[in-house]
């Protein structure tokens, strides 16, 4: 007997169930935080001033290089009792992919504004806009809208990351998945439903991505 | 898995609350600070690196090797082939890294399958970034322009030595860049084996972090440490990605 579906039902999938908003919540807090933080690193990375950029380079680079879970434990550990402020392991966690993960999006929003024709940025000067107006009513609104697909590839990529906060104690879909195996003695439907939940999700999901995609396009002239 | 609480300062503050006792242990918690240097951190967690290397090399050769395997199979002429090697890509790409490796760890026990957790990180972390890696080996294949494959045509070549000779050796090239963003991304996926009972560079860190509580210090070394290991990642794959296109007549013109 491998399999056991009367375990499922009764003691595995339940407290799943109970916790499956925690994981949801901490990606979409999370892709929250990484979406205008990536964007503002976007913008200051092409600061004029090197003082500015060079330092926000270096940040990117730092954090997409290191691993997240340390990054984790620095935030949770580190950074946030450094700050006189007692932190809840969520609120770490949501921080520390937020910030992981806006070193990816800024990448993508930088895609999407250097794709903007240089002759709008001609025209905006030409009317006088000044550089906040130009970027956000003439660059921006044409930026944006053709990396979306991408960025929704790193709010994938964020949901598949929501594991690592187990970690720290967030009772998240795979530490309650662990306590359940840790009591029952066994694992394989805990993990089995969680690894099928995690494909189901994002296969949905790309798919999704991919239609976005399609539309997208399909709106864009030419 | 959970380490300790943070030690907020108002926490450690509050930690022995009778009067009258400012607990010696407190002075003792203070002295040790002292004397526990970042020089001391950074030669604990070095001590830990060769894991963590051998970990990131083992999964790095098996994820190429899958990478190959699988991004040839997507673009077989057999229907039955593309299929597995697509099962393959989604599953592993689908399903989160970190419950894949629980899943080896707790489940694979079950079945009568013991692996030392050791190997479970290099299987778990190397069939991950394989399906990863063969989307790699796929994209740089069709990107060989077509007028190769026809050129090795009209030469008369079979299949299997046109990929050989001739496609291989030009999408390899194309495909160093991205699999030098692939290893990184390994090498941070590695620290996820210290959940797995494994004493890399991050289990150690938190293992001395619940010792000292000096957190900010210990998991600062170990990053810079991580760092180092990218850096060293990227160097490798520069070098190689330059071995790579000598007699391509391109260094530095794809990719």
């Amino acid at each position: 007997m491998i399999w056991d579906w009367e375990f499922v039902w009764a003691e595995a999938l339940p407290p799943l169930l109970k916790v499956v908003h925690i994981t949801v919540l901490a990606t979409l807090y999370g892709f929250a935080i990484a979406a205008l933080l990536g964007l503002l690193l976007a913008l200051l990375r092409r600061a004029p001033v090197r003082v500015v950029s060079w330092p926000v380079v270096g940040f990117i680079e730092y954090v997409r290089s290191t691993p997240l879970l340390i990054q984790i434990y620095i935030v949770y550990f580190g950074l946030l009792p450094a700050l006189d402020l007692d932190p809840t392991p969520f609120f770490a966690g949501v921080l520390a992919l937020g910030i992981h993960f806006s070193t990816y999006t800024s990448e993508v929003y930088r895609a999407g504004i250097e794709s903007v024709p240089r002759g709008q940025w001609e025209a905006a000067t030409a009317l006088n806009f000044r550089l906040t107006q130009k970027m956000v009513r003439i660059i921006l609104p044409q930026a944006i809208p053709p990396v979306i697909p991408a960025l929704g590839n790193y709010l994938v990529a964020m949901f598949k990351e929501t594991p690592l906060l187990a970690a720290i104690g967030v009772l998240e879909l795979l530490l309650t998945a662990k306590n359940t195996g840790s009591y029952t003695f066994r694992y394989i439907e805990p993990f089995t439903i969680v690894g099928v939940f995690f494909l189901i999700m994002s296969i949905v999901a790309s798919l999704g991505i991919l239609r976005l995609e399609d539309w997208l396009k399909r709106r864009r002239p030419g | 898995m959970v380490g300790a609480r943070p030690a907020s300062r108002a926490g450690r503050r509050t930690m022995h609350p009778r009067p009258g006792a400012p607990s010696g242990r407190e002075r003792t918690i203070e002295r040790m600070r002292e004397d526990v240097s970042l020089l001391v951190f950074a030669r604990e967690l070095l001590l830990a690196a060769p894991v963590t290397i051998e970990i990131t090399l083992g999964a790095a050769v098996l994820a190429f090797a899958m990478s190959i395997l699988f991004g040839l199979a997507r673009l077989s002429p057999i229907w039955l082939v593309r299929a597995l090697a697509r099962i393959y890509v989604e599953f592993f790409r689908g399903s989160s890294a970190l419950v894949q490796l629980f899943w080896l760890f707790y489940v694979l026990p079950h079945f009568g399958i013991l692996l030392e957790p050791i190997t479970v990180g290099i299987v778990g972390l190397g069939l991950n970034a394989g399906a990863y890696g063969a989307e790699i080996v796929r994209g740089a294949i069709i990107a060989v322009d077509r007028g190769q494959y026809e050129a090795a045509t009209a030469l008369n070549f079979s299949r299997s030595r046109t990929m050989l000779r001739i496609i291989l050796p030009q999408a390899l090239v194309a495909m160093m860049p991205p699999f030098g963003n692939l290893f990184i991304e390994l090498l941070k996926g590695t620290a996820l084996v210290s959940l797995i009972t494994i004493t890399d560079i991050t289990f150690r860190a938190a293992q001395l972090n619940v010792f000292t509580l000096q957190s900010m210090e210990i998991f600062s070394v170990a990053i810079n440490v991580y760092l180092v290991l990218a850096l060293a990642i990227i160097f490798f794959m520069r070098s190689m990605e330059r071995r790579l296109g000598r007699g391509l007549g391109r260094v530095g013109g794809m990719s």
